[in-house]
């Protein structure tokens, strides 16, 4: 057993004011004025009121467990990470933590830009709680994988972003502790640092220590970890194979949002429907149809509509822009209206996939991304006749026979 | 799937360390030991104070060196020329410098400290370590300015002639009481600071009221009899007359207000100690 939470809780004071600390004037002031609050308010209760980023948490994580924690901002998973980093302590509750944790909740803690490579290398890896010995061992490859060698000795302030960032995350990513805790990191950077970073992490989890990894990017969480958390409001919803988990938490969170209307400053959009033609449920070739429902603000002269289907992961798929087809006469204020597409077969494999909807004016040049995706599933069947495909088999489904039927 | 290479099994078997995360407590531990465990942290944190310091200015440790000779001559004209201030027959510009070097690795270790802690939020708010680091390291960076300037003092008492005693082998404790006493006001300031950030400004002013309160520009046998231990309370008091008397071996003796210092510093250390563990619990969350 690596981690053990027991009723982690964890309360802040808002309303009073915006930030934690005061000024002695406000207390003196305070103090002044106390004795009169009480005799007319009963009881002093002005300092506003208690929200709890985290709610009775409770959970166990095993040695080796490679763990990723989602949920949706100002959930508490940065809390938590804090609170088992011991940045902060719990209001309530206790944890139990078994080994040496290294966290990483930023890039380049402490590094000073006037310092060189050299000099950032060994003080932020003090700073992350590493020996100096360890440090000495562990430079070269440090430098190996941040890949400044020649600029070792050069002051960070003259270092490409990039060339920072896999520095400072080379230092963390080389801290030998047995657990390691990794928040939103990777949302900076290239897609090559991302690529370098998940490769380390995977490459960590591998010798036997524990991970514990915050990221909205699902597809990091899928291929890195095993197992995952789902904290929404300060509690612990889910907790399971991470696949299942994270899948489960995307149905949870897009079914949230399904039936409200959508604002963008032109446009309200009412609905955006796919449905399939031949059956109830939408399966992988099926005809389909897709509405979009909307009701302009101002006329209209030439609408246009942009559709991406997505993955779950906001990998973008594919997409049609319905200019590509026809003109469409013009749409007064205030009136609804319905744009869509008919897809003659839906080229997508089992699984859920969400649609990214743009609405256009032409005449004006007026673009809108409509900011929330719709999700649909298309349900489990026997694509290709045979067995059930799972994820492994990608999103695209391709029609398709052997070739020695012909 | 790779298999785990050799690593994993020397990690296994050496034991690991475990911990317990708990609420608040009213009267946490001081953490002296894992303090110790912190030790290289304090020192690279202490190292990278001075090399910024000296890489970000153009004179460079010149600075260490203009700022107390400036002082000098100022003290030496406004109050050993001008204002006659007697100075236990020492020549004034060698007896206001014996008493500036202490002063001034007082004052910036003071300064230094108390602001430590919201200088280094950044670090308090992503990572954990014991935050007793911060204002230690701080006041040890002073450490490197006081070398310096104590060469030149040697130097100027050289020019001047004078040779110190047997007693200059206290002047080692003698800083020690010094940065102890910058420490446990620095404790005190850098926790206030974190909860309410107008004490900064109360800072400076601070140490203004203090230099003056102090036996730098004077010598305290100009203090009358009756006041001499309610002004040894100040405990730089001791150390600036400590300091007179083992390199300049004025004044004759030091005796009880020397000892009053050591007792009103061990007094301030201890309690800063314990107040700043106690808000430490809470410094990530209102810094």
């Amino acid at each position: 057993m690596s981690i053990r939470c027991e009723g982690l809780s964890k309360s802040y004071r808002i309303g009073a004011s915006q930030d934690g600390y005061k000024t002695l004037r406000d207390v003196l002031a305070d103090a002044a004025t106390a004795p009169f609050r009480r005799i007319r308010n009963g009881h002093e209760n002005s300092n506003g009121h208690y929200i709890w980023a985290l709610d009775d948490l409770s959970f166990e994580i095993n040695t080796g467990d490679l763990v990723g924690i989602v949920g949706r901002n100002g959930a508490g998973k940065s809390t938590l990470l804090r609170i088992l980093s011991r940045i902060t302590k719990p209001t309530r509750g206790r944890a139990e933590v078994h080994g040496r944790v290294g966290s990483l909740l930023e890039v380049g803690t402490g590094f000073h830009p006037e310092l060189t490579g050299r000099e950032n290398v060994f003080l932020n890896g003090a700073i992350l709680g590493m020996r100096r010995s360890e440090i000495s061992r562990k430079f070269d490859e440090i430098v190996a994988f941040a890949e400044v060698e020649k600029f070792i000795d050069t002051p960070v302030k003259r270092y490409s972003t990039g060339m920072y960032m896999r520095l400072a995350f080379g230092v963390a990513a080389h801290m030998e502790t047995e657990i390691l805790i990794v928040d939103e990191v990777l949302a900076v950077g290239d897609a090559q640092f991302q690529k370098k970073c998940f490769q380390r992490m995977t490459e960590i989890g591998r010798h036997g220590r524990t991970i514990l990894f915050v990221s909205h990017n699902m597809s990091a969480l899928r291929s890195i970890c095993k197992q995952a958390l789902v904290i929404d409001h300060g509690k612990l919803v889910a907790q399971g194979e991470v696949n299942h988990t994270i899948d489960h938490y995307l149905a949870q969170i897009s079914d949230d949002a399904q039936d409200e209307s959508v604002e963008t400053p032109t446009f309200t959009v009412t609905s955006v429907e796919i449905s399939s033609e031949s059956s109830p449920i939408i399966k992988t070739f099926d005809p389909v149809q897709v509405k979009v429902r909307f009701v302009p603000k101002t006329e209209i002269k030439d609408p246009g509509l942009y559709m991406s289907i997505l993955t779950m992961d906001s990998q973008r798929l594919t997409g049609l822009d319905l200019k590509d087809f026809i003109t469409t006469a013009s749409l007064p204020a205030g009136e609804a209206a319905e744009l869509g597409f008919k897809i003659e077969s839906l080229p997508l494999l089992p699984g859920s996939y969400q649609l990214e909807i743009h609405l256009k004016d032409m005449a004006s040049g007026l673009i809108e991304f409509v900011p929330r995706t719709f999700k649909f599933e298309v349900a489990e069947t026997e694509v290709y006749g045979g067995r059930k495909l799972d994820r492994w088999f990608g999103n695209v489904g391709l029609r398709a026979r052997p070739l020695a039927e012909r | 799937m790779q298999s785990p290479p050799p690593v994993t099994l020397v990690q296994s078997v050496r034991t690991v360390p475990s911990f317990h995360i708990e609420p608040s407590t009213r009267w946490p531990s001081l953490g002296l030991r894992e303090l110790w465990e912190y030790r290289e942290l304090l020192y690279f944190l202490t190292w990278r104070d001075i090399k910024v310091r000296y890489k970000q200015t153009v004179l460079g440790a010149i600075w260490v060196i203009i700022q107390p000779l400036f002082m000098m001559l100022v003290f030496s004209l406004f109050f050993g020329r001008l204002a006659r201030v007697p100075s236990d027959g020492v020549p004034y510009p060698v007896f206001t410098f014996c008493a500036l070097l202490p002063w001034q690795l007082f004052a910036h270790a003071l300064t230094e400290s108390s602001n430590s802690l919201v200088g280094n939020q950044n670090l308090i708010t992503k990572v954990y370590f014991p935050r007793l680091v911060v204002p230690i390291s701080a006041v040890l960076g002073g450490l490197v300015d006081f070398a310096i300037a104590f060469v030149m003092l040697l130097v100027l008492m050289l020019i001047y002639g004078i040779v110190p005693g047997w007693q200059i082998v206290f002047v080692p404790a003698l800083v020690l009481l010094a940065v102890m006493a910058a420490l446990g006001v620095g404790l005190w300031l850098s926790a206030l600071n974190v909860q309410y950030r107008d004490v900064r400004y109360t800072i400076n002013f601070l140490v203004q009221f203090w230099l003056f309160a102090t036996p730098v520009a004077y010598p305290s046998s100009i203090v009358p009899e009756k006041w001499r231990l309610l002004y040894g309370l100040n405990p730089m008091v001791g150390v600036v007359d400590g300091f007179r008397w083992a390199l300049l071996g004025k004044p004759d003796s030091l005796g009880l207000p020397l000892l009053i210092s050591i007792v009103v510093v061990l007094m301030l250390l201890v309690g800063g100690l314990y107040y700043f563990r106690r808000l430490e619990q809470q410094f990530a969350d209102i810094v």
